[in-house]
Protein backbone atom coordinates (compact mmCIF):
# COMPACT_ATOMS: atom_id res chain seq x y z
CA UNK A 1 0.00 0.00 0.00
CA UNK A 2 2.84 2.42 0.80
CA UNK A 3 4.16 1.74 -2.70
CA UNK A 4 0.85 2.53 -4.36
CA UNK A 5 0.75 6.25 -3.50
CA UNK A 6 4.21 7.04 -4.92
CA UNK A 7 3.31 5.01 -8.02
CA UNK A 8 0.09 6.98 -8.51
CA UNK A 9 1.85 10.31 -7.98
CA UNK A 10 4.63 9.31 -10.34
CA UNK A 11 2.03 8.19 -12.85
CA UNK A 12 0.31 11.55 -12.63
CA UNK A 13 3.56 13.38 -13.41
CA UNK A 14 4.18 11.21 -16.47
CA UNK A 15 0.52 11.39 -17.41
CA UNK A 16 0.54 15.18 -17.44
CA UNK A 17 3.24 15.10 -20.11
CA UNK A 18 1.33 12.43 -22.06
CA UNK A 19 -1.59 14.84 -21.87
CA UNK A 20 0.39 17.70 -23.43
CA UNK A 21 1.53 15.47 -26.31
CA UNK A 22 -2.04 14.20 -26.72
CA UNK A 23 -3.46 17.75 -26.65
CA UNK A 24 -1.31 18.58 -29.66
CA UNK A 25 -2.51 15.47 -31.46
CA UNK A 26 -6.18 16.00 -30.60
CA UNK A 27 -6.03 19.68 -31.62
CA UNK A 28 -4.78 18.71 -35.07
CA UNK A 29 -7.25 15.83 -35.30
CA UNK A 30 -10.18 17.96 -34.19
CA UNK A 31 -9.71 20.46 -36.99
CA UNK A 32 -7.97 18.61 -39.83
CA UNK A 33 -9.73 15.30 -39.05
CA UNK A 34 -6.52 13.33 -39.56
CA UNK A 35 -4.07 11.63 -37.23
CA UNK A 36 -0.74 13.40 -37.54
CA UNK A 37 1.74 10.57 -38.03
CA UNK A 38 4.64 13.01 -37.76
CA UNK A 39 3.68 13.91 -34.18
CA UNK A 40 6.13 11.45 -32.54
CA UNK A 41 8.92 12.39 -34.91
CA UNK A 42 8.41 16.07 -34.14
CA UNK A 43 8.59 15.22 -30.43
CA UNK A 44 11.88 13.44 -31.06
CA UNK A 45 13.13 16.44 -33.03
CA UNK A 46 12.14 18.73 -30.17
CA UNK A 47 13.99 16.52 -27.66
CA UNK A 48 17.12 16.82 -29.81
CA UNK A 49 16.59 20.56 -30.00
CA UNK A 50 16.46 20.73 -26.19
CA UNK A 51 19.54 18.51 -25.98
CA UNK A 52 21.66 20.45 -28.47
CA UNK A 53 20.53 23.82 -27.17
CA UNK A 54 21.63 22.72 -23.70
CA UNK A 55 24.92 21.33 -25.00
CA UNK A 56 25.72 24.48 -26.98
CA UNK A 57 24.58 27.23 -24.63
CA UNK A 58 23.99 25.48 -21.31
CA UNK A 59 20.43 26.85 -21.30
CA UNK A 60 18.13 25.08 -18.87
CA UNK A 61 15.39 22.99 -20.57
CA UNK A 62 12.68 24.85 -18.66
CA UNK A 63 14.08 28.22 -19.71
CA UNK A 64 14.24 26.94 -23.30
CA UNK A 65 10.51 26.12 -23.30
CA UNK A 66 9.20 29.48 -24.58
CA UNK A 67 11.90 29.66 -27.26
CA UNK A 68 11.32 26.12 -28.50
CA UNK A 69 7.54 26.42 -28.31
CA UNK A 70 7.64 29.48 -30.58
CA UNK A 71 10.22 27.89 -32.89
CA UNK A 72 8.26 24.65 -33.23
CA UNK A 73 5.01 26.54 -33.67
CA UNK A 74 6.60 28.21 -36.69
CA UNK A 75 7.94 24.87 -37.90
CA UNK A 76 4.48 23.27 -37.65
CA UNK A 77 2.84 26.20 -39.42
CA UNK A 78 5.34 26.01 -42.26
CA UNK A 79 5.08 22.21 -42.56
CA UNK A 80 1.30 22.42 -42.94
CA UNK A 81 1.34 25.41 -45.29
CA UNK A 82 4.27 24.40 -47.52
CA UNK A 83 4.22 20.59 -47.42
CA UNK A 84 1.04 18.96 -46.15
CA UNK A 85 -1.42 21.32 -47.82
CA UNK A 86 0.15 21.53 -51.29
CA UNK A 87 0.55 17.75 -51.58
CA UNK A 88 -2.84 16.81 -50.13
CA UNK A 89 -5.14 18.67 -52.58
CA UNK A 90 -7.76 18.74 -49.83
CA UNK A 91 -8.08 14.95 -49.54
CA UNK A 92 -7.83 13.53 -46.03
CA UNK A 93 -6.03 10.34 -47.00
CA UNK A 94 -3.36 12.41 -48.75
CA UNK A 95 -2.82 14.47 -45.60
CA UNK A 96 -2.34 11.20 -43.73
CA UNK A 97 0.27 10.01 -46.22
CA UNK A 98 2.00 13.40 -46.20
CA UNK A 99 2.43 13.33 -42.41
CA UNK A 100 3.68 9.74 -42.62
CA UNK A 101 6.22 10.81 -45.25
CA UNK A 102 7.38 13.69 -43.05
CA UNK A 103 7.80 11.25 -40.15
CA UNK A 104 10.00 8.95 -42.25
CA UNK A 105 12.16 11.86 -43.42
CA UNK A 106 12.62 13.24 -39.89
CA UNK A 107 13.31 9.81 -38.33
CA UNK A 108 15.91 8.78 -40.87
CA UNK A 109 17.42 12.23 -40.99
CA UNK A 110 17.91 12.06 -37.22
CA UNK A 111 19.43 8.59 -37.50
CA UNK A 112 21.85 9.74 -40.21
CA UNK A 113 22.86 12.92 -38.42
CA UNK A 114 22.95 11.88 -34.79
CA UNK A 115 23.19 8.02 -34.83
CA UNK A 116 20.99 5.88 -32.63
CA UNK A 117 23.00 6.53 -29.46
CA UNK A 118 20.98 7.33 -26.37
CA UNK A 119 21.66 10.83 -25.08
CA UNK A 120 20.77 12.43 -21.76
CA UNK A 121 21.57 15.76 -20.16
CA UNK A 122 22.99 16.30 -16.67
CA UNK A 123 21.29 18.89 -14.56
CA UNK A 124 22.36 19.84 -11.04
CA UNK A 125 18.84 19.39 -9.70
CA UNK A 126 18.05 16.12 -11.53
CA UNK A 127 18.18 14.06 -8.33
CA UNK A 128 16.46 16.53 -6.00
CA UNK A 129 13.19 15.28 -4.58
CA UNK A 130 10.12 16.88 -3.10
CA UNK A 131 7.92 15.26 -0.48
CA UNK A 132 4.24 14.99 -1.36
CA UNK A 133 1.89 13.30 1.15
CA UNK A 134 4.81 11.33 2.53
CA UNK A 135 5.98 10.16 -0.90
CA UNK A 136 9.15 11.40 -2.60
CA UNK A 137 8.82 12.73 -6.13
CA UNK A 138 11.81 13.79 -8.26
CA UNK A 139 11.82 17.60 -8.49
CA UNK A 140 11.92 17.68 -12.35
CA UNK A 141 8.83 15.48 -12.45
CA UNK A 142 6.96 17.73 -10.05
CA UNK A 143 7.93 20.78 -12.12
CA UNK A 144 6.87 18.93 -15.29
CA UNK A 145 3.49 18.10 -13.77
CA UNK A 146 2.57 21.65 -12.84
CA UNK A 147 4.03 23.12 -16.01
CA UNK A 148 2.04 20.63 -18.09
CA UNK A 149 -1.19 21.53 -16.29
CA UNK A 150 -0.35 25.20 -16.79
CA UNK A 151 0.17 24.66 -20.52
CA UNK A 152 -3.11 22.79 -20.79
CA UNK A 153 -4.84 25.62 -18.92
CA UNK A 154 -3.41 28.34 -21.17
CA UNK A 155 -4.34 26.36 -24.26
CA UNK A 156 -7.88 25.80 -22.94
CA UNK A 157 -8.39 29.50 -22.31
CA UNK A 158 -6.98 30.33 -25.74
CA UNK A 159 -9.40 27.89 -27.40
CA UNK A 160 -12.42 29.07 -25.38
CA UNK A 161 -11.91 32.81 -25.11
CA UNK A 162 -9.95 34.17 -28.08
CA UNK A 163 -11.01 34.86 -31.65
CA UNK A 164 -8.42 32.35 -32.85
CA UNK A 165 -9.89 29.71 -30.53
CA UNK A 166 -13.44 30.41 -31.73
CA UNK A 167 -12.24 30.24 -35.32
CA UNK A 168 -10.51 26.91 -34.63
CA UNK A 169 -13.68 25.45 -33.12
CA UNK A 170 -15.76 26.87 -35.97
CA UNK A 171 -13.53 25.38 -38.67
CA UNK A 172 -13.57 22.02 -36.87
CA UNK A 173 -17.31 21.62 -37.45
CA UNK A 174 -18.44 23.98 -40.20
CA UNK A 175 -15.84 24.92 -42.81
CA UNK A 176 -18.26 26.53 -45.26
CA UNK A 177 -19.80 28.68 -42.54
CA UNK A 178 -16.31 29.62 -41.39
CA UNK A 179 -15.33 30.79 -44.88
CA UNK A 180 -18.49 32.89 -45.06
CA UNK A 181 -17.65 34.84 -41.90
CA UNK A 182 -14.23 35.58 -43.40
CA UNK A 183 -12.10 32.95 -41.64
CA UNK A 184 -9.18 31.84 -43.83
CA UNK A 185 -9.58 28.11 -43.30
CA UNK A 186 -6.09 27.21 -44.59
CA UNK A 187 -4.57 29.65 -42.11
CA UNK A 188 -6.51 28.03 -39.26
CA UNK A 189 -5.34 24.56 -40.35
CA UNK A 190 -1.75 25.77 -40.24
CA UNK A 191 -2.29 27.49 -36.88
CA UNK A 192 -3.56 24.20 -35.46
CA UNK A 193 -0.63 22.30 -36.86
CA UNK A 194 1.64 24.95 -35.37
CA UNK A 195 -0.04 24.80 -31.96
CA UNK A 196 0.07 21.00 -31.99
CA UNK A 197 3.77 21.10 -32.78
CA UNK A 198 4.35 23.71 -30.05
CA UNK A 199 2.71 21.29 -27.58
CA UNK A 200 5.24 18.67 -28.56
CA UNK A 201 8.12 21.13 -28.06
CA UNK A 202 6.79 22.05 -24.61
CA UNK A 203 6.48 18.36 -23.71
CA UNK A 204 10.08 17.80 -24.84
CA UNK A 205 11.36 20.57 -22.53
CA UNK A 206 9.51 19.06 -19.57
CA UNK A 207 10.58 15.54 -20.46
CA UNK A 208 14.31 15.69 -21.11
CA UNK A 209 15.46 16.48 -17.54
CA UNK A 210 14.30 12.97 -16.52
CA UNK A 211 14.37 11.22 -19.87
CA UNK A 212 16.62 10.44 -22.83
CA UNK A 213 16.56 10.97 -26.55
CA UNK A 214 17.17 8.60 -29.47
CA UNK A 215 15.80 8.77 -33.02
CA UNK A 216 13.16 6.18 -32.04
CA UNK A 217 11.96 7.83 -28.85
CA UNK A 218 8.89 9.41 -30.44
CA UNK A 219 7.09 6.13 -31.09
CA UNK A 220 6.54 5.23 -27.45
CA UNK A 221 4.93 8.60 -26.86
CA UNK A 222 2.87 8.84 -29.98
CA UNK A 223 1.31 5.42 -29.31
CA UNK A 224 0.38 6.53 -25.81
CA UNK A 225 -0.81 9.87 -27.15
CA UNK A 226 -2.97 8.12 -29.73
CA UNK A 227 -4.43 5.87 -27.02
CA UNK A 228 -5.06 8.97 -24.91
CA UNK A 229 -6.92 10.66 -27.75
CA UNK A 230 -9.07 7.56 -28.34
CA UNK A 231 -9.68 7.13 -24.60
CA UNK A 232 -10.65 10.77 -24.13
CA UNK A 233 -12.70 11.00 -27.34
CA UNK A 234 -11.22 12.02 -30.69
CA UNK A 235 -10.79 15.78 -30.81
CA UNK A 236 -11.90 16.33 -27.21
CA UNK A 237 -9.74 18.72 -25.21
CA UNK A 238 -10.77 17.68 -21.65
CA UNK A 239 -10.63 14.08 -22.89
CA UNK A 240 -6.97 14.41 -23.79
CA UNK A 241 -6.12 15.92 -20.41
CA UNK A 242 -8.04 13.40 -18.30
CA UNK A 243 -7.02 10.53 -20.60
CA UNK A 244 -3.33 11.45 -20.35
CA UNK A 245 -3.37 11.62 -16.56
CA UNK A 246 -5.33 8.37 -16.34
CA UNK A 247 -2.96 6.48 -18.63
CA UNK A 248 0.05 7.77 -16.72
CA UNK A 249 -1.42 6.34 -13.53
CA UNK A 250 -2.46 3.08 -15.19
CA UNK A 251 1.03 2.62 -16.58
CA UNK A 252 2.69 3.32 -13.22
CA UNK A 253 0.36 1.04 -11.25
CA UNK A 254 0.61 -1.75 -13.82
CA UNK A 255 4.38 -1.35 -13.69
CA UNK A 256 4.26 -1.65 -9.91
CA UNK A 257 2.42 -5.00 -9.97
CA UNK A 258 3.70 -6.52 -13.23
CA UNK A 259 7.23 -5.15 -13.25
CA UNK A 260 8.52 -1.88 -14.68
CA UNK A 261 8.97 -3.05 -18.28
CA UNK A 262 5.39 -4.37 -18.50
CA UNK A 263 3.79 -1.12 -17.34
CA UNK A 264 2.60 -0.19 -20.82
CA UNK A 265 0.51 -3.37 -20.96
CA UNK A 266 -1.99 -1.56 -18.75
CA UNK A 267 -2.28 1.24 -21.32
CA UNK A 268 -3.08 -1.11 -24.17
CA UNK A 269 -5.51 -3.18 -22.11
CA UNK A 270 -7.37 0.10 -21.48
CA UNK A 271 -7.14 0.92 -25.19
CA UNK A 272 -8.79 -2.38 -26.14
CA UNK A 273 -11.45 -2.03 -23.44
CA UNK A 274 -12.34 1.48 -24.62
CA UNK A 275 -12.62 0.32 -28.23
CA UNK A 276 -14.84 -2.57 -27.14
CA UNK A 277 -17.19 -0.79 -24.75
CA UNK A 278 -17.01 2.94 -25.41
CA UNK A 279 -15.57 3.56 -28.87
CA UNK A 280 -16.48 7.26 -28.73
CA UNK A 281 -14.21 7.70 -25.70
CA UNK A 282 -14.87 9.17 -22.26
CA UNK A 283 -15.74 12.62 -23.58
CA UNK A 284 -16.77 11.43 -27.02
CA UNK A 285 -20.34 12.67 -26.81
CA UNK A 286 -19.09 16.23 -26.31
CA UNK A 287 -16.57 15.93 -29.10
CA UNK A 288 -19.07 14.61 -31.62
CA UNK B 1 -43.83 43.42 -70.68
CA UNK B 2 -40.58 42.49 -68.92
CA UNK B 3 -37.47 42.46 -71.05
CA UNK B 4 -34.86 39.79 -70.37
CA UNK B 5 -32.06 42.35 -70.70
CA UNK B 6 -33.51 44.86 -68.30
CA UNK B 7 -30.96 44.18 -65.58
CA UNK B 8 -29.35 47.58 -65.07
CA UNK B 9 -30.26 49.75 -62.13
CA UNK B 10 -31.72 53.01 -63.41
CA UNK B 11 -29.22 54.96 -61.34
CA UNK B 12 -25.65 56.08 -61.79
CA UNK B 13 -23.71 54.14 -59.17
CA UNK B 14 -24.72 50.63 -58.20
CA UNK B 15 -23.43 48.96 -55.02
CA UNK B 16 -23.06 45.62 -56.76
CA UNK B 17 -22.59 45.08 -60.48
CA UNK B 18 -22.34 41.57 -61.87
CA UNK B 19 -21.39 41.42 -65.54
CA UNK B 20 -21.54 38.31 -67.77
CA UNK B 21 -20.39 36.00 -64.96
CA UNK B 22 -19.83 32.35 -65.77
CA UNK B 23 -19.07 29.73 -63.13
CA UNK B 24 -19.32 26.00 -62.53
CA UNK B 25 -17.75 22.89 -61.11
CA UNK B 26 -15.30 20.72 -63.07
CA UNK B 27 -16.69 20.10 -66.55
CA UNK B 28 -20.12 21.48 -65.63
CA UNK B 29 -20.95 25.11 -66.33
CA UNK B 30 -23.75 26.28 -64.05
CA UNK B 31 -23.86 30.04 -64.59
CA UNK B 32 -23.81 30.90 -68.28
CA UNK B 33 -23.39 34.66 -68.38
CA UNK B 34 -25.27 36.31 -65.53
CA UNK B 35 -25.59 40.08 -65.18
CA UNK B 36 -27.31 42.01 -62.41
CA UNK B 37 -27.10 45.16 -60.33
CA UNK B 38 -28.06 46.13 -56.81
CA UNK B 39 -28.19 49.71 -55.59
CA UNK B 40 -27.28 50.79 -52.07
CA UNK B 41 -30.20 50.19 -49.71
CA UNK B 42 -32.18 48.29 -52.34
CA UNK B 43 -33.99 44.99 -51.80
CA UNK B 44 -33.64 42.64 -54.77
CA UNK B 45 -35.09 39.16 -55.20
CA UNK B 46 -33.34 36.42 -57.17
CA UNK B 47 -35.88 33.73 -57.95
CA UNK B 48 -35.71 30.31 -59.45
CA UNK B 49 -36.46 26.69 -58.72
CA UNK B 50 -34.03 24.06 -57.44
CA UNK B 51 -30.83 23.53 -59.38
CA UNK B 52 -30.90 26.55 -61.67
CA UNK B 53 -27.72 27.97 -60.12
CA UNK B 54 -28.94 30.24 -57.30
CA UNK B 55 -26.46 28.99 -54.73
CA UNK B 56 -23.67 28.91 -57.31
CA UNK B 57 -24.37 32.58 -57.97
CA UNK B 58 -24.15 33.37 -54.24
CA UNK B 59 -20.96 31.38 -53.82
CA UNK B 60 -19.41 33.08 -56.83
CA UNK B 61 -20.23 36.48 -55.36
CA UNK B 62 -18.75 35.34 -52.01
CA UNK B 63 -15.55 34.13 -53.69
CA UNK B 64 -16.06 30.47 -52.77
CA UNK B 65 -16.66 29.38 -56.36
CA UNK B 66 -14.29 31.16 -58.78
CA UNK B 67 -15.83 33.04 -61.70
CA UNK B 68 -14.62 31.63 -65.02
CA UNK B 69 -15.57 34.72 -66.94
CA UNK B 70 -17.11 38.11 -66.28
CA UNK B 71 -16.61 40.73 -63.59
CA UNK B 72 -18.02 41.47 -60.16
CA UNK B 73 -17.76 45.05 -58.89
CA UNK B 74 -18.72 45.85 -55.32
CA UNK B 75 -18.68 49.21 -53.55
CA UNK B 76 -16.45 50.80 -56.16
CA UNK B 77 -13.87 48.00 -56.35
CA UNK B 78 -13.39 44.98 -58.60
CA UNK B 79 -13.76 41.94 -56.34
CA UNK B 80 -13.56 39.29 -59.07
CA UNK B 81 -11.18 36.53 -57.95
CA UNK B 82 -10.75 37.85 -54.41
CA UNK B 83 -10.81 35.28 -51.61
CA UNK B 84 -13.90 34.94 -49.34
CA UNK B 85 -12.19 36.66 -46.40
CA UNK B 86 -11.41 39.77 -48.47
CA UNK B 87 -14.99 39.87 -49.79
CA UNK B 88 -16.37 39.61 -46.24
CA UNK B 89 -14.03 42.44 -45.23
CA UNK B 90 -15.39 44.52 -48.12
CA UNK B 91 -18.90 44.16 -46.65
CA UNK B 92 -20.56 41.61 -48.93
CA UNK B 93 -21.99 39.00 -46.59
CA UNK B 94 -23.82 35.83 -47.53
CA UNK B 95 -26.16 34.04 -45.13
CA UNK B 96 -25.99 30.61 -46.71
CA UNK B 97 -28.66 28.06 -47.44
CA UNK B 98 -28.89 25.58 -44.58
CA UNK B 99 -27.74 28.33 -42.16
CA UNK B 100 -24.26 26.90 -41.60
CA UNK B 101 -24.13 28.11 -38.00
CA UNK B 102 -21.38 26.65 -35.81
CA UNK B 103 -23.26 23.91 -33.91
CA UNK B 104 -20.52 23.36 -31.32
CA UNK B 105 -20.29 27.05 -30.38
CA UNK B 106 -22.61 29.08 -28.18
CA UNK B 107 -24.98 31.60 -29.73
CA UNK B 108 -22.74 34.35 -28.37
CA UNK B 109 -19.58 32.88 -29.92
CA UNK B 110 -21.40 32.40 -33.24
CA UNK B 111 -22.34 36.08 -33.23
CA UNK B 112 -18.84 37.18 -32.21
CA UNK B 113 -17.36 35.20 -35.10
CA UNK B 114 -19.64 37.12 -37.44
CA UNK B 115 -17.40 40.12 -36.71
CA UNK B 116 -14.21 38.06 -37.22
CA UNK B 117 -12.85 40.31 -39.98
CA UNK B 118 -13.64 43.52 -38.13
CA UNK B 119 -11.76 42.97 -34.91
CA UNK B 120 -12.94 44.07 -31.48
CA UNK B 121 -13.39 47.82 -31.85
CA UNK B 122 -17.10 48.30 -32.40
CA UNK B 123 -18.06 44.67 -31.88
CA UNK B 124 -19.81 45.19 -28.55
CA UNK B 125 -22.17 47.87 -29.90
CA UNK B 126 -22.97 45.76 -32.96
CA UNK B 127 -23.69 42.79 -30.72
CA UNK B 128 -26.15 44.86 -28.69
CA UNK B 129 -27.87 46.06 -31.85
CA UNK B 130 -28.17 42.55 -33.29
CA UNK B 131 -29.55 41.20 -30.03
CA UNK B 132 -32.12 44.01 -30.06
CA UNK B 133 -33.22 42.87 -33.51
CA UNK B 134 -33.38 39.23 -32.39
CA UNK B 135 -34.45 39.17 -28.71
CA UNK B 136 -34.93 35.41 -28.98
CA UNK B 137 -31.16 35.01 -29.41
CA UNK B 138 -30.57 36.84 -26.14
CA UNK B 139 -32.54 34.16 -24.29
CA UNK B 140 -30.36 31.48 -25.89
CA UNK B 141 -27.10 33.37 -25.50
CA UNK B 142 -24.98 30.67 -23.84
CA UNK B 143 -26.74 27.73 -25.48
CA UNK B 144 -24.94 25.75 -28.20
CA UNK B 145 -26.19 26.74 -31.65
CA UNK B 146 -26.71 23.08 -32.56
CA UNK B 147 -29.47 22.84 -29.95
CA UNK B 148 -31.56 25.67 -31.45
CA UNK B 149 -34.69 25.13 -33.53
CA UNK B 150 -34.56 25.68 -37.29
CA UNK B 151 -36.12 29.12 -37.05
CA UNK B 152 -33.76 30.19 -34.27
CA UNK B 153 -30.79 28.93 -36.26
CA UNK B 154 -31.94 30.99 -39.23
CA UNK B 155 -32.16 34.07 -37.01
CA UNK B 156 -28.71 33.30 -35.65
CA UNK B 157 -27.32 32.96 -39.18
CA UNK B 158 -28.78 36.35 -40.14
CA UNK B 159 -27.61 37.87 -36.86
CA UNK B 160 -24.12 36.51 -37.48
CA UNK B 161 -24.21 38.09 -40.93
CA UNK B 162 -25.26 41.44 -39.45
CA UNK B 163 -22.34 41.28 -37.01
CA UNK B 164 -20.02 41.82 -39.97
CA UNK B 165 -21.64 45.26 -40.46
CA UNK B 166 -22.46 44.45 -44.09
CA UNK B 167 -23.17 46.84 -46.92
CA UNK B 168 -24.97 44.06 -48.77
CA UNK B 169 -26.59 41.01 -47.22
CA UNK B 170 -27.32 38.01 -49.45
CA UNK B 171 -29.91 35.69 -47.93
CA UNK B 172 -29.95 32.24 -49.51
CA UNK B 173 -33.35 30.57 -49.00
CA UNK B 174 -34.06 32.10 -45.58
CA UNK B 175 -37.52 30.50 -45.51
CA UNK B 176 -36.34 26.96 -46.33
CA UNK B 177 -37.59 24.35 -43.90
CA UNK B 178 -39.57 26.78 -41.74
CA UNK B 179 -43.23 26.50 -40.81
CA UNK B 180 -45.60 28.91 -42.64
CA UNK B 181 -45.94 31.00 -39.48
CA UNK B 182 -42.17 31.28 -39.12
CA UNK B 183 -41.78 32.09 -42.81
CA UNK B 184 -44.09 35.03 -42.26
CA UNK B 185 -42.04 36.13 -39.25
CA UNK B 186 -38.80 35.73 -41.16
CA UNK B 187 -39.96 37.96 -44.02
CA UNK B 188 -41.10 40.60 -41.53
CA UNK B 189 -37.65 40.51 -39.97
CA UNK B 190 -35.95 40.89 -43.34
CA UNK B 191 -38.26 43.81 -44.09
CA UNK B 192 -37.17 45.47 -40.83
CA UNK B 193 -33.48 44.94 -41.59
CA UNK B 194 -33.93 46.37 -45.08
CA UNK B 195 -35.92 49.32 -43.74
CA UNK B 196 -32.82 50.30 -41.75
CA UNK B 197 -31.13 51.04 -45.08
CA UNK B 198 -29.21 47.82 -45.70
CA UNK B 199 -29.10 46.45 -49.25
CA UNK B 200 -30.52 42.93 -49.30
CA UNK B 201 -30.57 40.25 -51.99
CA UNK B 202 -33.14 37.54 -51.21
CA UNK B 203 -32.50 34.35 -53.11
CA UNK B 204 -35.68 32.33 -52.89
CA UNK B 205 -38.06 29.79 -54.33
CA UNK B 206 -40.81 31.59 -52.44
CA UNK B 207 -41.84 33.89 -55.31
CA UNK B 208 -44.80 35.85 -53.96
CA UNK B 209 -43.37 36.76 -50.57
CA UNK B 210 -39.97 37.66 -52.01
CA UNK B 211 -41.43 39.93 -54.66
CA UNK B 212 -43.72 41.58 -52.13
CA UNK B 213 -40.65 42.55 -50.14
CA UNK B 214 -38.30 43.40 -53.01
CA UNK B 215 -38.29 46.41 -55.28
CA UNK B 216 -36.93 44.44 -58.21
CA UNK B 217 -36.44 40.84 -59.13
CA UNK B 218 -34.41 38.55 -61.38
CA UNK B 219 -35.60 35.12 -62.46
CA UNK B 220 -32.84 32.55 -62.93
CA UNK B 221 -33.46 29.68 -65.33
CA UNK B 222 -30.81 27.21 -66.50
CA UNK B 223 -27.94 29.47 -65.48
CA UNK B 224 -29.16 32.68 -67.11
CA UNK B 225 -31.63 35.36 -66.09
CA UNK B 226 -34.77 34.66 -68.06
CA UNK B 227 -36.63 37.68 -66.68
CA UNK B 228 -35.77 40.84 -64.81
CA UNK B 229 -37.65 43.92 -63.77
CA UNK B 230 -39.67 45.73 -61.14
CA UNK B 231 -41.26 43.42 -58.59
CA UNK B 232 -44.80 44.52 -59.44
CA UNK B 233 -44.28 43.90 -63.17
CA UNK B 234 -42.83 40.45 -62.50
CA UNK B 235 -45.73 39.52 -60.24
CA UNK B 236 -48.14 40.53 -62.98
CA UNK B 237 -46.19 38.77 -65.73
CA UNK B 238 -48.28 35.92 -67.20
CA UNK B 239 -45.26 33.73 -67.93
CA UNK B 240 -43.95 33.99 -64.36
CA UNK B 241 -47.43 33.37 -62.97
CA UNK B 242 -47.80 30.29 -65.14
CA UNK B 243 -44.37 28.85 -64.41
CA UNK B 244 -43.95 29.61 -60.73
CA UNK B 245 -47.40 30.09 -59.34
CA UNK B 246 -49.39 27.69 -61.51
CA UNK B 247 -51.93 30.41 -62.31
Amino acid sequence: MELLLPAVLNGLTTGAIYAVVALGLTLIYGVLHIVNFAHGSLLMLALYAVYFLHAATGIDPYAALPILAVGFFALGYVIQRLVVQPVSHGKDQNILMATLGIAIVIDNGALALWSSNTRTIDLPYAFDVVEVLGAFIPLPKAIGFFAALGIAGVLWIAIQRTDLGRAIRAVAKERQGARLVGIRVEHIYAMCFGLGTACVAAAACLLLPTFYVTPQVGYAFVLVAFTTVVLGGMGSFPGALVGGLLLGVVEAVAGLYLGESLGQIGIFVIFILVLLFRPTGLFGAKAA
Amino acid sequence: MVLPNDWRVPMAEALLTVEDVEAGYGPVTVLRGVSMQVAAGEVVAVLGSNGVGKSTLNNTLSGIVPARAGRVRFDGADITGRDPAAIVAAGLIQVPEGRRVFPNLTVRDNLLLGAYRRGGRTRRQTLERVVETFPRLQERFSQLAGTLSGGEQQMLAIGRGLMADPKLLILDEPSLGLSPLLVEEMFQLIDRIAAAGLAVVIVEQNVVQSLTLAARGYVLEQGVFAMAGAAGDLLADPRLRATYLGL
